[in-house]
């Protein structure tokens, strides 16, 4: 079972005070905290190993070239993959980009259809929106239930004929899990390759790429308690044939002559210039510290803090909370509204507690337009937040009624 | 630091000049869109001077707040006189020291006015 009172004491900036309040970090849905280990191991790579990984014939050359590729072999396990299926990117939206920059400009063309849903993250339509200018391509979006699930017959209609299926694996406003393996065998069927989106799934629920049946599955460490600047790309297997290389430098090439030139194999043909490697041993790092509970601990602890903050919430009338009521259908967070409260003033508000949580649109304006609200409140959590900073969080919202409404 | 004084939040419970006019000929929208907010102001601008104005709009209680204080403020005023304040004096007349991030908010309406009424 996850002590989270435990994990506390592994994060140095949990002991931060906002003002005179003890810090209460509700919003890991954005970006997580890191741990002692993290921070030691990437400090441990600047002061002794530091050296360009693949380049040189030097000792240190050749122990940050284990590092490095120490940590892709991690990253690959961690999600049930082959070292060689990962590359490393500068995040999860710069692996979306790839794969559209890289496999969508090469095998798309005018009047080609990409299915995408209405509660996707900003990073998996702007790549997608890019490309449909570019190439004139149709762009159709899955529509969401009231409950705040996909309409799994709307889907069915609307990847008929479609190329490409990219969804969310675990929508980062309404939490709702989506039923990636389901619709990636029926997308299959229809001739169409799919992208997942994990970034709020790879650090709640348990990965197997396979499993899940896509054909790429993107996700970055800085919110799974590792550091930004380093996200994953895992494709399967073959289809690196179809992906032309996308950035152009150094390590991505085997062979430069002058006016010609040889690349190098995947995964390498895809890493340009020198890459986040500090970063890469940082996620490697959170890998191993995630690890060492089960994922299946990891999702029963969020999902009981998720039932209790479900549970308080439901008490005041005033408070509307955005998808699925079930806890088995969501991940840890909860985004809500307060009647009468915009967003901005309750965060404002709960700061004045120590109670971080995100407000706005959360990079995801088209489903805030579906929901019909100018904004929502976001909390969510991470293995170390405790059933005391969800009452630390309630009682902000109380207070927050009191301040604005009198 | 408390942004919610009583006058701020008297402005954004019962804002002032709220509504639409019959027949505004400067009709300005401002929106955030970080965060969703959206002011529309409807004026009448005769001779230089902001005859009559009115807003509406959806948002926090700050930039509801200066979208009121700020039409008290232009109402009869010249428009060379409205496009004069400055961020510095919009703040003051809020009366209150904002974090950067919700500076914004403080100043959607004076930044919709300025736009509306330079053309």
């Amino acid at each position: 079972m996850v002590d989270p009172k435990k994990i506390r004491e592994d994060f140095p900036i949990l002991t931060r005070r906002i003002g005179n309040k003890p810090l209460v970090y509700l919003d890991n849905a954005a970006t997580s905290q890191k741990p002692e280990a993290v921070l030691a191991a990437m400090d441990e790579f600047y002061r002794q190993h530091n050296a360009n990984p693949n380049r040189g014939l030097h000792e240190l050359s050749e122990e940050a070239t284990g590092l490095y590729e120490g940590a892709r072999a991690e990253a690959a396990q961690f999600i049930g993959a082959d070292p060689k299926e990962i590359v490393f990117t500068r995040s999860a939206t710069e692996s979306i980009n790839l794969v559209a920059q890289s496999w969508g400009r090469a095998n798309l063309a005018k009047g080609d259809a990409i299915v995408l849903t209405e509660m996707e993250h900003h990073a998996n339509l702007v790549p997608w929106y890019l490309l449909a200018e570019e190439k004139g391509l149709e762009l159709r979006f899955v529509e969401i239930t009231s409950n705040g699930e996909l309409d799994f017959d709307d889907f069915k209609k609307k990847i008929n004929g479609a190329k490409l299926l990219a969804v969310t694996h675990l929508s980062n406003v309404l939490g709702t899990v989506v039923d990636v393996a389901d619709l990636a065998k029926i997308a299959h069927k229809a001739g169409a390759r799919v992208l997942v989106d994990g970034a709020q799934s790879v650090t709640q629920l348990s990965i197997e790429v396979q499993a899940l049946g896509c054909d790429w599955f993107v996700f970055s460490a800085h919110k799974m308690l590792g550091p930004t600047g380093i996200g994953v790309l895992w494709t399967k297997e073959g289809r690196y044939a179809e992906m032309p290389p996308w950035l152009g430098g150094g390590e991505m090439i085997k062979e430069v002559e002058l006016g010609h030139v040889t690349f190098n194999d995947p995964p390498w043909k895809f890493e340009a210039g020198t890459m986040p490697i500090a970063e890469a041993i940082g996620l490697a790092a959170a890998i191993r510290y995630l690890s060492q509970q089960s994922m299946t601990e990891v999702r029963a602890h969020e999902q009981s803090l998720t039932g209790y903050a479900l549970g308080e919430l439901s008490k005041d009338k005033d408070v509307t909370v955005y998808g699925p009521t079930d806890t088995a259908r969501r991940g840890g967070l909860v985004s809500f509204n307060v009647a009468g409260i915009h967003a901005h003033d309750l965060a404002t508000i709960l700061n004045d507690e120590g109670v971080a949580v995100r407000s706005g649109r959360h990079c995801a304006h088209p489903l805030h337009k579906k929901l019909g609200i100018p904004a929502s409140a976001r909390a969510s959590w991470q293995l170390y937040n405790i059933p005391e900073d969800i009452d630390t969080f309630i009682k902000g919202i109380a207070k927050a009624k009191k301040v604005l409404q009198g | 630091m408390d942004i919610y004084r009583e006058h701020i939040l008297d402005h954004w419970k019962r804002p002032r000049n709220f509504g639409k006019l019959d027949d505004p000929n400067v009709v300005i929208d401002e929106t955030n869109p970080l965060c969703g907010d959206a002011l529309h102001f409807e004026l009448k601008v005769e001779d230089g001077a902001i005859k009559a104005i009115a807003f509406q709009g959806e948002g926090c209680a700050i930039s509801v707040a200066a979208a009121s204080l700020l039409t008290e403020k232009a109402k009869r005023q010249s428009v060379k006189n409205v496009l004069s304040i400055s961020n510095e004096m919009m703040l003051k007349e809020l009366g209150i020291s904002l974090s950067p991030t919700r500076l914004r908010c403080g100043l959607l309406a004076i930044s919709g006015l300025r736009k509306g009424l330079k053309t």
